[in-house]
């Protein structure tokens, strides 16, 4: 298979892969520091959901979304992690 | 239709709760008010329920804006951050939330620590009584909250006259309320104009520098609201907590002997004091309902207005056990002494280091500390939205 590079001027020919496999980021709560702020399943409430006081990704695999990295940024703890799931670097929060 | 009650029920009396809110959570746990001013609301007093006005996003602030809102004061308090809903309330709160974590919070406790050491020397060198809320409770998050966000501290007799005007509720009247926000306002556009000229990497410095890289994250007007209410914000409530924490430990001996004995239980016994404080004179700042739902059982209609009694929920024989006695041995429960959901505290993890270090820099220096005066001689602010003493005289 011959590979092509993408961007301008790879125009892609006929029978060519052209959708890229879609990112998928991994997002994880650590229970032991999470306090409950209610915070991340206030502002994404697709994303998170409070168990027994204590905040669960609601699924632990999602499609990119703003909402996870605000998530991640607005905790006081800095419980949540969300990672690319390709190379697994840290997406947010940022250091 | 249930009956209207008005609301508050009682004029603050010390740090006791209204004795109706344990009836209301047994019999009536959601009811119809009418505060001060504004319309009509719904009042939720059980845990589980305030949680859900509080941290559920079919409950917005941003509705409240046109609203004639459930209000103790006589003008709408213009609350920026506080009246805004994810994502716009995220995107602001992303920009100062890095600033407030455990992490770089922790890293202000050795600081913090001075400051506590530097103030009970200068108590000592002067001899007793003191009034603990001029000498300690008042410079010590003064001083820190300066230095975090960048304000020079010899500014400090500037602010603190202006940073009442935003928990008065009738203390000052509305005119006096608006020139103060506005002082206020004006000074901090003065430092933020100051930081553009000479970068800084304290927070006021941050702000400015998001906002210029990117005009979309923050605008002006924004940047001066949210850096006069993180001012303010840090003088108005660990400043009163610190002293009312310390009332409650000298009025309730067995729980300050503990203390004495086993300082290691000053983090858990913080958290049982912002639990059992009731930090607000009333219960504030509505959250308007998106769609219709039911809480404990009774409708609540898109766009009805509901309150959430946090001091309430804090009291809930559900969650907590014996809830009305103060307990440092209880260790941290799931109180909402910071409130819960979007609008939890930013600055949570700050006060709690705060309040850590100053008891536990009060027990270990002052362990003769007692009050200099009667319990009833006592003097309390009032027509404010926190409750809070006006001098705390102690002596050691």
């Amino acid at each position: 298979v011959e590979v092509r590079p993408a961007g301008p001027g790879a125009a892609p020919a006929a029978g060519d892969l052209v959708t890229a496999p879609q990112p998928v980021w991994r997002v994880s709560v650590d229970p032991d520091n999470c306090i409950g702020s209610g915070i991340c399943a206030g502002l994404a409430p697709k994303l998170f959901t409070l168990v027994d006081g204590v905040s669960e990704p609601v699924e632990p695999a999602i499609a990119p979304d703003p909402a996870a990295i605000d998530a991640a940024e607005s905790c006081p703890v800095e419980a949540i992690a969300v990672r690319d799931a390709a190379d697994g670097h840290l997406v947010a929060p940022e250091g | 239709m249930t009956d209207t009650r008005l609301y508050p029920f009682s004029d603050p009396d010390r740090l006791n709760l209204d004795p109706l809110y344990a009836r209301l959570r047994r019999e009536e746990p959601v009811v119809r008010v009418q505060l001060p001013y504004g319309e009509e609301a719904w009042l939720a007093t059980r845990y589980h329920d305030v949680k859900i006005v509080l941290g559920d996003p079919r409950f917005s602030r941003a509705a409240s804006i046109g609203r004639d809102e459930p209000r103790t004061s006589p003008r709408p308090v213009a609350t920026g951050i506080l009246s805004m809903d994810p994502p716009d309330h995220s995107r602001l709160r992303r920009l100062v939330a890095k600033a407030f974590t455990a992490r770089r919070v922790e890293g202000l406790r050795p600081a913090t620590a001075a400051i506590a050491t530097e103030l009970i020397d200068a108590m000592e060198a002067d001899g007793p009584p003191a009034d603990l809320v001029e000498a300690f409770s008042t410079p010590l998050p003064v001083r820190v909250i300066c230095r975090l966000l960048g304000v020079p501290p010899s500014d400090q007799h500037l602010f603190r006259k202006w940073s009442e005007a935003i928990v008065s509720t009738t203390s000052l009247s509305p005119e006096t309320v608006m020139e103060y926000m506005g002082s206020l306002h004006a000074y901090m556009a003065g430092l933020i104009a100051q930081r553009r000229e000479e970068p800084t990497d304290d927070l006021i410095g941050a702000l400015v520098q998001a906002r210029d890289e990117d005009n979309d994250r923050l605008s002006e007007q924004e940047m001066v609201n949210l850096a006069a209410g993180l001012l303010a914000a840090g003088h108005e409530t660990t400043v009163t907590q610190i002293s009312n924490f310390v009332y409650v430990l000298l009025t309730h001996p067995d729980q300050l002997a503990v203390l004495r004995s086993r300082p290691e239980l000053v983090p858990g016994a913080v958290e049982e004091l912002l639990r059992y404080v009731p930090l607000g004179a009333a219960a504030a700042f509505p959250r308007y309902a998106t769609e219709d739902l039911e809480l404990s059982g009774v409708r609540i209609r898109a766009g009805e207005p509901v309150i959430a009694a946090m001091s309430s929920a804090n009291r809930d024989v559900t969650v907590f056990d014996r809830p009305d006695e103060v307990d440092v041995t209880r260790g941290a429960g799931p109180h909402i002494g910071f409130g819960h959901g979007v609008h939890h505290c930013l600055g949570a993890q700050l006060a709690r280091m705060e309040l850590q270090v100053a008891l536990a820099a009060l027990l270990e220096r002052l362990p003769e500390l007692a009050l200099a005066v009667d319990e009833k001689e006592l003097e309390w602010k009032s027509g404010l939205l926190v409750r809070g003493l006006r001098r705390l005289p102690v002596t050691w």
